[in-house]
C-alpha cells in the first residue's frame, strides 16, 4: 500500500492538496501565532546594509588626495575616490562619442579649456550629418549581411532622424557604445578564467544565476550610492547587468568546442596564451559574438531603467511621455527605441553568423571596398549639408540635423487614434477591466494573502520533496524562509499573486498557440519570428499599449505581463515539439495513431522537458515585468523596490527587496528545473 | 602457453629507442594515485572500478626505435589513445616513466614541454582538428608561427608541405570547403611541418570513407618511404594494421596483448583475444616468404625458378604453385637462405590454423 503510494506521484500531489487545505482551515489570522505569518527577524538587515556602505563610502580608509583647486591635500576616503575614478573615465568616453555623433566643441578642445575654443572658432569640430551616419549604418549592414540588412539598417537610421529623435537616439546610442564593450571584455575575461579553472566556475554558476532572477531595480540603488548620478552611473549599471550573459556564452563556447581543437593546439606547440587567443577564442568565435549579441539587447533593455539614474537619451524622454499619458509621442519614442534594438541585433547576429573570406588576392579596391564607400558617403553627406547651409540660412539646417521635437511627427495621429479607441470602446473596455479585477484578481489575491505561512511553505516544500526529493524541498523551503524572515511576506504574496495569474495564462496560451503553429511549417516560421522580433523589444515597450486601454490597474500590469511572457512558452513549445526525434514520429505513423492520440502520447511527453524550461523562461520574464509594473503602481514588492530608489537611506531596503524577488523565481526555477531534468533523463534524452 | 606480452627487438640493442615506455600505468579516478601505490602494480580492473577508478592503461612497457612504424591497435575502450595520450603527454600518466630521445618526459616542466612539441614531434587527429578560421596554408603554417618563425618563411615551408601532400591549389581554401580526405591532408602536412622526429597519429582515417581510407593508406606509405619518421600510430581496424605497420601491439583493457611483427602475430597468437582476430586474416597477403620457408637442403634437387624472402606470399604463390621442385629463397645479395615448395603454400594457405596441427604436419 505504501509502495503504491510511493510510486504514483499524482496520489502524493492529492495528498499534499488536502494537507494544504486542512491547514488554510485550521490556522487563523493572528498577529503572534508562527504559524500565520512568521517573525520578521532579518527586520534589521537592511539597516544593517545601510550603516556598512556609507562607512564603506564615506569614511573607511582615509588616503590623502591633492585638489588642485584648493591646491592642498586632503583626507578622502579610497573607495569613494575609486569609484569617481571609474566614474570619470566612463562620462570621459560616452562624451567623447556623443561629441563625435553630435557635434560640438569639446572634441578638439578636451584636453584644453573652454575659452580657449570660444576664441578659436576654427578649433569647433562638428558632428556628423546624419546622412554620413545612415549612409555608414548602411555601408555596415550591407558588408556583414547583404541587401536586405543594408536597407534596414538605412532606413531605421533615417527614420530616428526625420522624425526629429535624433539627439536623445544618438545620446543612448554612445551610452551603449560605451557600456556594450566593457561588458563584452569583462564578461570574456570571466568566462575565460571560468573556462580554466573549476572552482571559479562553481563560484560563478549561482552568481550568474542570482543575477538572471534578480530585479534590475535593485541594482540601481548601490550604484547610485557608489557611483553618483548621471551617464555614468546609468552605464555602470547597464555593465553589471550586460556581463553575465557574456560570461555564461562565453563559457558555453568553450567548453563547446571539440577537445581535439585544443590538442591540437597543444600539439602545434602553443604556450597558454597562444592557445586561448588563436586557437579557442577563434573556433568558439560564434557563441562569443551571440554573448555580444546578448550585452547590446541587454543594454537597450536597460535603457528606461538608467534613465532613473540619470542617464540621457530616449529613456527619460520615454518614462515622462509616459507619466504624463502624451501615449503619441511615447508611441513614437517607443518605436525608435524598438527600431535601434532591431538594427543592432541584426547587425551583431549578422556578423556572429558571418564566415570568414580569402581576400588577400584581390585588388587594392575589391579588398578596401567598405572603407572607400564610407569614405564616398562622408564626402557627399559633407557636401550636402554645407549646401543645406545655403538652402535654410535662418532655420535649422535640415540635412545636417534635424533638431529635437521639430521633425516630421505623428504623435498626434497616434494621440488622436488613442483617444478614438478610448471614446468608442470606453465602456466595454472599462466593463471587462472592472469584471476581470471584481470577478478574478481580487478574489485570488484575498486568497493568496488569507495563506497561513505554514501552509505556504506545506504546499511549496511539499511540492519540492514529491518533484526532487529531500534536497529540493530544503532548498526550496530555504529560498521562501528568507522572504518569511523579512517584514515584506505579504508584498511577496502579492507580487506572486501577479505572477501565478500570468504565468498560467501566459503558459496556457502559449502551449496552445505553439502546439497549433508548429503542425504546419509556415506557421511555424511565422511564429518564431514574431518571437524574435518581440523578444527584441525592451519589456516596458509593452506598458504603453496596456496603459492606454486599461489604465492604472492590476489588468494593465496583468496583460503587459501575459503579452510579454507569453514569448518563451511559444517558442519552447514549438521548439520542443519540433525536437522529437523522427524514428519516434515514424513509429507512431505505423502504429496507426491519431493525430490527437500523437500529440497526446508521443509529442508532449518527449517535449515536456523542453517546455518545462520554457514555462521556467515565462516565470522569469513574469517576474522581470512585474517590478516593471510597478511603475504603473501596484502594490507590491516592485512599489516598494521603486520607492526606495528615490530615499536615500534606501539601499539596504532596495538589496533585499531585490533579493525577495529573487527567491521567489529562484524557489520556482529549482522546482521547474529539477523536474525536466528528471524527466529528461527518464526519457533517455540526456 | 605463451605469456600474454612478447617483445622482439628487431635492430641491434646498443641503440637507443626513440621512444621507450617503462611501466607505464593511466588511472582515471580521484584516489587513483592512492590505489596505484597500494597495489604494487598488480592492478585488477574489477577491483578499482568498485573504488571509483577506471584503469586507461595498465602496465605497458615497450620501445620503438629510429625509423619504425608502430601501430597500436585495439577496439573501443582498450587504452590505445589513452596511452598516445600518455606518451605526448596530452594526459598525464598515472605512474612509470617514458623517455622521449632518452629524456624521461613525465619530469618535465612545461616549457622544456612546449619546447619538444615545438621541434621533435607532430600529431595527427582523428576528426581533423583544423582551425576553422584560418586557410589551408595557414592552418600548415600555424606551428611555425606559434614557434616564431617569420610570416614569409613559414608560408614558405608550408607551401612545400601542401605540395608534398598533392593539395597545390587550394592553398587559399577554408576547412568547410574541402573533403574529408582533403582535410586530413591539410592534418597531416601541418603535422609535419616542423620536420619532427617523432609522428603521432590518432586513428587518422576513421573518419574517412572506405575508398578514401585506402588511398590515404598508400599515401601515407608514400610519405613514410620518404621521410622515414619513426611513428606511433593509433587504430581499431586490424586490416589496416597487418597493412601499414613494422610492428603491431594489441592492446586489451589497457594491457598490451602482444607487440610483434604482422607476421609473427599471424602466425603465432600469443592469446585467445589475439587469435580472434587473426583468424580471419588472409594470411598470403600479409605473410612474407621468409616466414614460411624451410630450411636449404643442398641434397634436395631444385627448380630453377628463385624468389625473394622478402616478398608477400601472395604475389609469388602462383609461380611456387605452378612449379613441380621446390623453389629457392634468396635475400636482396642474393644468397640462398631457404627453400619453400607447393605443399607448404598450400598448408599455410587454405590448412588448419592451430599451432599444434601445422607443427604435426609440417
Amino acid at each position: 500500500m505504501i509502495r503504491l503510494f510511493m510510486q504514483r506521484k499524482y496520489l502524493q500531489f492529492i495528498l499534499l492538496l488536502v494537507v494544504f487545505i486542512l491547514l488554510n482551515q485550521w490556522i487563523a489570522p493572528s498577529e503572534t501565532s508562527f504559524l500565520w505569518r512568521l517573525p520578521p527577524l532579518i527586520q534589521a538587515f537592511p539597516l544593517f546594509i545601510n550603516d556598512s556602505i556609507s562607512y564603506l563610502m564615506f569614511e573607511w580608509w582615509p588616503i590623502e588626495i591633492y585638489d588642485p583647486e584648493i591646491e592642498e591635500f586632503e583626507q578622502k576616503p579610497l573607495v569613494s575616490q575609486f569609484t569617481r575614478g571609474i566614474s570619470s573615465i566612463i562620462l570621459f568616453l560616452i562624451e567623447f562619442i556623443r561629441e563625435l555623433m553630435l557635434g560640438g566643441v569639446k572634441t578638439i578642445v578636451t584636453f584644453s579649456s573652454w575659452d580657449w575654443a570660444t576664441a578659436n572658432p576654427w578649433a569647433r569640430w562638428p558632428g556628423l550629418p546624419w546622412t554620413v551616419v545612415a549612409g555608414g549604418a548602411a555601408i555596415l549592414g550591407y558588408s556583414l549581411g547583404g541587401r536586405s540588412l543594408a536597407i534596414l539598417a538605412g532606413f531605421s537610421t533615417s527614420y530616428i532622424a526625420v522624425f526629429g529623435q535624433w539627439e536623445p537616439s544618438m545620446q543612448t546610442l554612445s551610452f551603449v557604445l560605451v557600456a556594450a564593450p566593457v561588458s563584452v571584455a569583462l564578461g570574456l575575461t570571466f568566462g575565460v578564467w571560468g573556462f580554466r579553472n573549476k572552482r571559479v566556475e562553481a563560484v560563478l554558476n549561482p552568481l550568474l544565476n542570482m543575477a538572471q532572477i534578480v530585479p534590475h531595480f535593485s541594482y540601481l540603488i548601490p550604484v547610485m550610492v557608489f557611483f553618483g548620478i548621471g551617464d555614468h552611473a546609468g552605464a555602470i549599471a547597464t555593465v553589471i547587468f550586460a556581463t553575465p550573459p557574456m560570461v555564461r556564452l562565453t563559457l558555453l563556447g568553450l567548453k563547446k568546442l571539440p577537445p581535439e581543437v585544443a590538442e591540437s593546439g597543444v600539439m602545434s606547440g602553443c604556450n597558454n596564451w597562444q592557445l586561448l587567443t588563436k586557437v579557442l577564442i577563434p573556433t568558439a568565435r560564434r557563441d562569443i559574438l551571440i554573448g555580444v549579441n546578448q550585452v547590446i539587447m541587454q543594454c537597450l533593455a536597460m535603457v528606461v531603467l538608467a534613465s532613473l539614474i540619470g542617464a540621457k537619451g530616449l529613456g527619460i524622454d520615454l518614462l515622462i511621455a509616459l507619466n504624463r499619458l502624451r501615449i503619441g509621442v511615447a508611441i513614437e519614442i517607443g518605436v525608435c527605441i524598438v527600431l535601434i534594438a532591431i538594427v543592432l541585433d541584426r547587425l551583431s547576429l549578422a556578423w556572429a553568423n558571418k564566415q570568414t573570406d580569402y581576400f588577400a588576392d584581390l585588388t587594392f579596391t575589391q579588398r578596401n571596398k567598405y572603407p572607400l564607400m564610407f569614405g564616398a558617403v562622408f564626402v557627399i553627406g559633407i557636401i550636402f549639408a554645407y549646401i543645406g547651409k545655403f538652402i535654410f540660412p535662418e532655420g535649422f539646417n535640415y540635412l545636417y540635423l534635424v533638431p529635437h521635437g521639430k521633425g516630421i511627427s505623428t504623435a498626434q495621429f497616434w494621440q488622436d487614434g488613442v483617444d478614438w479607441i478610448w471614446d468608442t470602446f470606453f465602456y466595454s473596455l472599462k466593463g471587462f477591466n472592472e469584471w476581470l479585477i471584481i470577478e478574478v484578481l481580487m478574489p485570488v489575491k484575498a486568497s493568496y494573502l488569507a495563506m497561513p505561512v505554514a501552509a505556504t511553505f506545506a504546499l511549496a516544500m511539499g511540492v519540492g520533496l514529491i518533484v526532487g526529493g529531500i534536497r529540493t524541498a530544503l532548498t526550496v523551503g530555504g529560498f521562501l524562509l528568507f522572504i518569511a524572515l523579512t517584514e515584506w511576506w505579504d508584498r511577496a504574496l502579492i507580487t506572486a499573486y501577479l505572477m501565478s495569474v500570468s504565468v498560467i495564462i501566459s503558459g496556457f496560451t502559449g502551449i496552445v498557440i505553439g502546439t497549433l503553429c508548429a503542425q504546419h511549417p509556415v506557421s511555424t516560421r511565422f511564429i518564431l519570428t514574431y518571437c524574435d522580433t518581440f523578444q527584441t523589444f525592451p519589456s516596458f515597450i509593452y506598458l504603453i499599449p496596456v496603459m492606454m486601454l486599461f489604465g492604472v490597474t492590476d489588468t494593465s500590469v496583468l496583460i503587459a505581463i501575459v503579452v510579454y511572457a507569453t514569448i518563451p512558452a511559444l517558442r519552447y513549445t514549438v521548439e520542443g515539439l519540433l525536437s522529437v526525434p523522427e524514428p519516434l514520429q515514424d513509429a507512431g505513423t505505423m502504429s496507426g495513431v491519431s493525430r490527437l492520440q500523437r500529440w497526446l502520447s508521443i509529442e508532449l511527453p518527449m517535449s515536456f522537458p523542453h517546455i518545462a524550461l520554457g514555462i521556467n523562461q515565462t516565470v522569469v520574464f513574469a517576474l522581470s515585468m512585474v517590478i516593471i509594473g510597478a511603475m504603473i503602481g501596484t502594490d507590491d514588492l516592485g512599489q516598494l523596490i521603486l520607492g526606495s530608489l528615490s530615499d536615500r537611506n534606501g539601499v539596504g531596503d532596495g538589496l533585499i527587496l531585490g533579493i525577495c524577488v529573487a527567491c521567489i523565481g529562484l524557489a520556482i526555477d529549482q522546482i521547474l528545473r529539477t523536474w525536466a531534468n528528471q524527466r529528461k533523463q527518464a526519457l533517455g534524452l540526456n | 602457453m605463451n605469456p600474454p606480452m612478447s617483445m622482439q627487438n628487431e635492430t641491434s640493442p646498443s641503440v637507443e629507442p626513440v621512444i621507450r615506455c617503462d611501466s607505464v600505468y593511466k588511472i582515471f579516478g580521484d584516489n587513483a594515485g592512492s590505489m596505484l601505490k597500494k597495489s604494487h602494480g598488480i592492478v585488477d580492473a574489477a577491483k578499482f572500478q568498485e573504488a571509483g577508478c577506471i584503469v586507461g592503461v595498465n602496465n605497458a612497457s615497450f620501445d620503438i626505435h629510429a625509423g619504425e612504424l608502430l601501430i597500436i591497435m585495439g577496439l573501443s575502450g582498450s587504452g590505445k589513445s589513452t596511452l598516445l595520450r600518455c606518451i605526448s603527454r596530452l594526459t598525464d600518466a598515472t605512474a612509470g616513466k617514458i623517455f622521449i630521445e632518452g629524456e624521461d618526459i613525465l619530469t618535465m616542466n612545461n616549457k622544456q614541454l612546449i619546447e619538444l612539441r615545438r621541434n621533435k614531434m607532430g600529431m595527427v587527429f582523428q576528426n581533423f582538428a583544423l582551425l576553422p578560421h584560418k586557410t589551408v596554408l595557414e592552418n600548415i603554417a600555424f606551428p611555425l608561427q606559434v614557434k616564431g618563425v617569420s610570416t614569409q618563411e613559414s608560408v614558405n615551408r608550408a607551401k612545400e608541405m601542401v605540395d608534398l601532400v598533392s593539395l597545390t591549389g587550394r592553398e587559399n581554401y577554408f576547412p568547410r570547403q574541402l573533403s574529408g580526405g582533403q582535410q586530413q591532408r591539410v592534418g597531416i602536412a601541418r603535422s609535419l611541418v616542423i620536420e619532427p622526429d617523432i609522428w603521432f597519429l590518432d586513428e587518422p582515417f576513421s573518419a574517412l570513407d572506405p575508398l578514401i581510407r585506402k588511398e590515404m593508406q598508400d599515401e601515407f606509405l608514400r610519405l613514410q618511404s620518404v621521410l622515414h619518421k619513426t611513428i606511433l600510430f593509433v587504430t581499431h581496424d586490424f586490416d589496416e594494421a597487418l597493412r601499414l605497420a613494422d610492428r603491431i601491439a594489441i592492446m586489451k583493457d589497457g594491457i598490451i596483448e602482444q607487440l610483434d611483427t604482422p607476421a609473427n602475430i599471424v602466425l603465432n597468437p600469443a592469446t585467445e583475444y589475439v587469435r580472434k582476430f587473426t583468424e580471419e586474416v588472409p594470411r598470403e597477403k600479409v605473410l612474407k616468404i621468409e616466414s614460411v620457408m624451410d630450411e636449404f637442403d643442398p641434397t634436395e634437387s631444385m627448380s630453377d625458378l628463385k624468389v625473394q624472402k622478402d616478398a608477400i606470399i601472395e604475389t609469388v604463390a602462383e609461380v611456387i604453385l605452378n612449379s613441380s621442385k621446390p623453389v629457392t629463397v634468396i635475400d636482396e645479395l642474393g644468397h640462398t637462405v631457404g627453400v619453400i615448395n607447393a605443399s607448404k603454400i598450400v598448408h599455410v594457405l587454405f590448412g588448419s590454423h592451430s599451432n599444434q596441427k601445422s607443427e604435426k604436419l609440417s
